[in-house]
């Protein structure tokens, strides 16, 4: 039954996107989300695609895992469009519907901005799909360290992301080990109404919170046992490294940057 | 009741980077009465292999019959199914969610939606069975000891009066006296029930002394089954698997090797020390 759950849908491999350091990856994560909204003409998204294929074809993530991440926001996506298309003034009328009005601007702008959440979306999975969850938070934390001056507890935060991230498949499976367990007992999770639903999951909830406090307990006395105490002088084991890969894979999002500005302006 | 499993694999996450084989066409046969033990190592498939049995999981491919029906078919209802294929968990301490203990075990019969007079009858009886006071019926379940908690689960499972009673683990994390206790407990009900009792354990010791019948899991697939005495006498095949024999079956292979006459398949301490003293009996009587 939890089959379909991808939080942190990380894909294991070798290749150069996955090879790269984390912060340079979220920089050039947001570098692409900003340079979505320079585009105003479609021809810009052929530069995105473009770049995505190539950043998909070297990271060897199967392309269905890529799209897979589009389907939560399938409904996003149809309100997106439906709204822009319906009630866009301007154009050239095609067809009437009672009150509303399909135009040819109309079905531009919902073209477009299916577009750029698709791209949008893609772009960011990307970056799950290839980082590991624990090298993402340290990249997070070493990008949010220039804010410790102002009061941001970054290596706080980071640490709580790594371990809730850490324990989302324990719980799962602790879930899933109780839910069989009551079903051995004849505990029934997927009929009757809302209400008789809800109420059948109190045989899995009760049992779900008990562990999850022993768990958080028992991992703060580990943690304490081994001194642990955040932030200050804490070394790491591995060191995050910037490399020349990482300065190519970001020339070439700046240059792609480039492109789309000049596309923009270029006067055809 | 009888269970029969045939050519049955299953492969998790199918499809997907994460597959993994975890049965790998599994056939064996289980008759009335028989005290079956599956043994193995963590990651063998053994308990994936018994949530086959109560329908918790659907084998990829092959069937299941349980007392001839065939539970691998889609429009079977699993409540009955597991209504006769009692299974304690891992840990089933876990599990436990209700206010009393008593409410506890009742979870099972309530959901069989039996009258409450007969679901008093069952817990009662279940708490007999696992050797709980009945003054502790409503205690919570949160505020007894470990070994205690376990019973709970145990019972829990057994007030569904299941025909066939499979236990994955069940003297995992307990001490030795807890351990020989439940074990005690288990051949009892196993006994008076004339259930088919699985016990599925990584102790060579407990399986051997409690199983008529033992199944080897390696890597997905039986390595070998059989009677204990005949599982043993491979001692080669079990210990390139890492598994071993009973320490005592060591030592009697050992005194064998010696000279002493004593059969190189004792399976308990009681057997060999039999043996032994009726050795030496004859050395000094000589």
């Amino acid at each position: 039954m939890f089959k379909n759950i991808s939080i942190g849908q990380y894909i294991p491999g070798n290749s150069a996107v996955h090879n790269l350091d984390p912060r340079i990856k979220i920089i050039i994560t947001f570098i692409f989300i900003a340079s979505l909204f320079i585009i105003t003409r479609f021809t810009g998204y052929i530069f995105i695609l473009a770049y995505i294929y190539i950043v998909v074809q070297i990271s060897k993530v199967p392309f269905s895992y890529v799209l897979k991440g589009l389907k939560p926001i399938i409904i996003i996506l149809l309100l997106t469009v439906g709204l822009n298309m319906f009630f866009t003034p301007g154009g050239i009328t095609i067809f009437m519907l009672g009150p509303l009005k399909v135009t040819t601007s109309g079905l531009r702008l919902a073209g477009f901005m299916a577009l750029r959440l698709i791209f949008l979306i893609i772009g960011t999975s990307l970056l799950t799909l290839t980082t590991s969850p624990i090298s993402l938070t340290d990249g997070i934390e070493h990008l949010l360290n220039p804010f410790k001056k102002i009061g941001i507890p970054a290596h706080e935060l980071a640490m709580m992301m790594t371990i809730a991230l850490r324990f989302i498949p324990t719980l799962i499976e602790e879930t899933d080990k109780i839910m069989k367990a009551q079903m051995a007992r004849g505990a029934d999770f997927e009929s009757g109404n809302l209400i008789k639903r809800a109420k059948n999951l109190i045989p899995l909830l009760v049992p779900l919170f008990i562990s999850a406090f022993r768990r958080a307990d028992e991992l703060a006395i580990a943690m304490e046992s081994r001194c642990y105490k955040g932030g200050e002088n804490r070394t790491r084991m591995k060191q995050l490294h910037i490399e020349n890969r990482d300065y190519i894979a970001l020339v070439i999002t700046i240059f792609m940057v480039a492109v789309l500005v000049w596309n923009r302006f270029w006067k055809w | 009741m009888s269970i029969k499993v045939e050519n049955v694999s299953y492969i998790y996450n199918e499809g997907t980077p994460f597959e993994t084989h975890a049965l790998k066409n599994i056939n064996f046969s289980i008759n009335d009465k028989e005290f079956v033990g599956i043994i193995g190592h963590t990651g063998s498939g053994k308990s994936t292999l018994i949530q086959q049995l109560n329908g918790l999981l659907k084998p990829t491919s092959g069937d299941i019959y349980i007392n001839g029906k065939k539970i691998t078919d889609k429009n079977i209802n699993l409540r009955d199914i597991r209504k006769e294929v009692g299974l304690v968990f891992q840990y089933p301490e876990y599990q436990l969610f209700e206010e009393t203990i008593f409410k506890d075990i009742a979870f099972g019969p309530t959901n069989l939606n039996l009258d409450q007079e007969d679901i008093k009858e069952r817990v009662y009886e279940a708490m007999d069975i696992v050797g709980l006071s009945r003054d502790l019926e409503d205690k919570s379940p949160f505020e007894v000891s470990g070994g205690q908690r376990r019973r709970i689960a145990i019972a829990g499972v057994l007030s569904m009066r299941p025909k066939v009673l499979i236990l994955d683990e069940p003297t995992a994390g307990l001490d030795p006296r807890g351990r020989d206790e439940i074990l005690m407990r288990i051949k009892k009900i196993h006994e008076k029930y004339t259930m088919i009792t699985i016990l599925v354990s990584h102790s060579m010791e407990d399986i051997a002394k409690y199983a008529d019948k033992i199944i080897v899991m390696n890597n997905g697939e039986i390595a070998v089954s059989g009677t204990p005495r005949e599982i043993f006498r491979q001692v080669d095949l079990l210990e390139s698997i890492g598994l071993g024999i009973p320490q005592i079956t060591y030592l009697a292979r050992q005194l064998k090797n010696k000279g002493i006459e004593i059969p190189e398949d004792v399976l308990t301490v009681e057997e060999a020390k039999e043996y032994i003293a009726r050795y030496l009996r004859g050395v000094h009587n000589v």
